[in-house]
């Protein structure tokens, strides 16, 4: 059984139709990559798998459960979590205490404490700047900090939106260990970027998305070298 | 000196009064960013609740309830305290469930004209004669009218000054209120989920913190310290006025300038801004002219809004993108 089973989902603001009816399947242990240009509609499926946005039509399945009319709350504390695009830090708060909302939901005081020891050492600069208010990280760090936070939740899928956007290439090279790290620690992850490269090279299968329907889809290796998605996607050499 | 010591003192009690209604001005707005003109309502609501209580409670000791020989046991004075209290945040937690909830996806406009219209709504209803009335009522004392004297100078000048008990009280309890809502707010994880929330909510259902209840337990907590405002300035002032009386109104905004001063959603801010309202008032009146003490209060307004439009404590923190 799939971890995340989505069926013909259609999302709208308003009148402006973001989704027009997409299917897409995470199996367990994978990443799988969503890609796409601005506006193509992938922030919003995330949104609407974490409950932020409600679907016009279409289910989505976590466990082979439908969790579409779900509040958010219910969603993250059944660990299908979502690091949001601009990363979803609260500023007014410190390091330490954006971690510790990561585990809100949890009350294995124990284990949150080696999970808390073990994402500070996937980034260690954020163990250094842990008094500090999240609103003065860099950019970079406050990646670390949204994803280091994702963890303490002990995601069964993890999402994150962009999580290159607007960092330096070598920033967004350890972001990417790290993400190929989480997931060979065993945790499934639906990775959205506009880096299709970047993405491709990491993830198992990837999706694309144009103007919110799915265009193309299937193994990540294929795709990076199919004609069309090089020409659109990667520069086309 | 002696003059001095008993204006700083009826500051230093009013002010918390105003520190304790600006608090749940404040806390609405940096959850919802609103402006809950309902609250000073609230404060009413738990005056004319303590005059509803004392009067059904003292005969129970055998005290007359409008003109108590003694004061009743402090047990009672407690209770009817701790009544207030709950009923003032039920008051709170339905006034958002019903008014403000259903506009939550709605435009700020409709919820802050909501406000207003629940605002009058409650002034009306309190009016009606089965509720509070439309008449002024005495509140019959809940405490001893002790007061303590203080000597100063020898022989010739000397003079004494008089610091009322009601004071004392009403500066002690509210700042052990305002110490616990600060260890609630800052040392606990329903406080930090709280400050999540009001940083944004979004994000914050993302952490699977519940949004809804975070926002009704802000609202419960914010009328639970209004209605201890207004138990505690009905024994300083006994006079009670009807419940839609200006009077009423003008002390619910001075709190909200408090709040506006201090830095509106800022917690420590509103509790600075309640005691700086105060003392420009209470000095102002003293030393230059009890006349204009309203307008002291309002040119300070002014002053900081041009000198720091976000208030004393409200500096923004920048969302990096
Ligand atoms: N809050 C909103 N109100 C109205 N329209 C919106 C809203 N959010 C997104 N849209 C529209 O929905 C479509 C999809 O937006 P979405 O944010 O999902 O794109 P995206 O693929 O994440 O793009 P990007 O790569 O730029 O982040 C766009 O046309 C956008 O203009
Ligand atoms: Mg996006």
């Amino acid at each position: 059984m799939a971890l995340l089973d989505i069926e013909n989902l259609s999302v709208s603001y308003g009148s402006i139709r973001a989704l027009r009816g997409i299917s897409l399947k995470v199996e367990p242990g994978e990443i799988v990559t969503l890609i796409g240009g601005n506006g193509a509609g992938k922030s919003t499926t995330l949104r609407t798998i974490s409950g932020l946005l409600s679907p016009q039509e279409g289910q989505i399945l976590f466990e082979g459960k439908p969790i579409a009319s779900k509040s958010p709350h219910a969603i993250a504390a059944n660990r299908l979590i979502h690091v949001p695009e601009g990363r979803g830090i609260f500023a007014n708060l410190t390091v330490e205490e954006n971690l510790r909302l990561g585990a809100y939901c949890r009350k294995d005081t124990h284990e949150i404490r080696q999970d808390y020891e073990h994402a500070l050492e996937l980034f260690p600069r954020v163990k250094e700047r842990l008094w500090q208010l999240a609103g003065t990280l860099s950019g970079g760090e406050q990646q670390m900090v949204a994803i280091a936070r994702a963890l303490l939740a002990r995601p069964k899928l993890l999402m994150l939106d962009e999580p290159s956007l607007g960092l330096a290439p070598q920033i967004v090279q350890l972001i990417f260990q790290v993400i190929r790290k989480i997931n060979a620690g065993g945790t499934t992850i639906l990775l959205v970027e506009q880096n299709a490269n970047l993405a491709l090279q990491v993830a198992h299968r990837a999706y694309v998305l144009e103007v919110g329907k799915i265009e193309m889809s299937g193994p990540a290796a294929e795709l990076a070298n199919s004609d069309d998605i090089r020409k659109a996607y990667l520069g086309g050499h | 000196m002696a003059d001095f010591l008993q204006t700083l003192m009826t500051a230093l009690a009013i002010g918390s009064l105003y520190a304790l209604i600006a608090l749940g001005y404040t806390m609405v707005y940096g959850v919802l960013k609103f402006i809950n003109f309902a609250h000073s309502d609230i404060v009413v609501l738990g005056a004319w609740l303590s005059y509803s209580f004392a009067i059904r409670a003292l005969p129970l000791v055998g005290l007359d309830a409008h003109n108590p020989a003694t004061p009743p046991p402090i047990w009672m004075t407690a209770g009817i305290f701790v009544a207030v209290l709950l009923l003032c945040s039920l008051a709170g937690f339905l006034i958002e469930r019903l008014a403000y909830r259903p506009l939550r996806r709605a435009p700020r406009l409709n919820v802050l004209i909501t406000a207003i219209g629940v605002s009058l709504l409650l002034q009306n209803v309190g009016q009606l004669d089965f509720v509070f009335g439309a008449s002024p009522q005495k509140m019959p004392a809940l405490l001893p009218n002790w007061e303590l004297p203080i000597q100063f100078g020898q022989g010739e000048s000397i003079r004494y000054v008089v610091l009322p008990l009601i004071d004392c009280i009403i500066f002690a309890v509210s700042g052990l209120l305002m110490l616990a809502l600060e260890l609630l707010i800052f040392r606990t994880k329903f406080g930090t989920a709280l400050r999540a929330v009001s940083f944004n909510t979004d994000f914050a259902a993302l952490m699977g913190i519940p949004v809804d209840r975070a926002i009704s337990l802000t609202f419960m907590l914010g009328s639970a310290l209004a209605g201890a405002a207004g138990f505690l300035y009905v024994l300083k002032f006994p006079s009670m006025n009807q419940p839609a009386h200006s009077v009423w109104v003008l002390l619910g905004l001075k709190a909200f300038v408090a709040a506006v001063v201090g830095g509106i959603g800022n917690i420590r801010g509103a509790v600075l801004g309640g005691f700086i309202i105060a003392f420009v008032e209470q000095f102002g009146a003293y030393y230059i002219s009890s006349n204009y003490r309203d307008v002291y209060v309002f040119s300070l307004l002014i002053l900081i809004l041009l000198i720091k439009p976000t208030g004393l404590l409200g500096s923004p923190v920048r969302e990096k993108v």
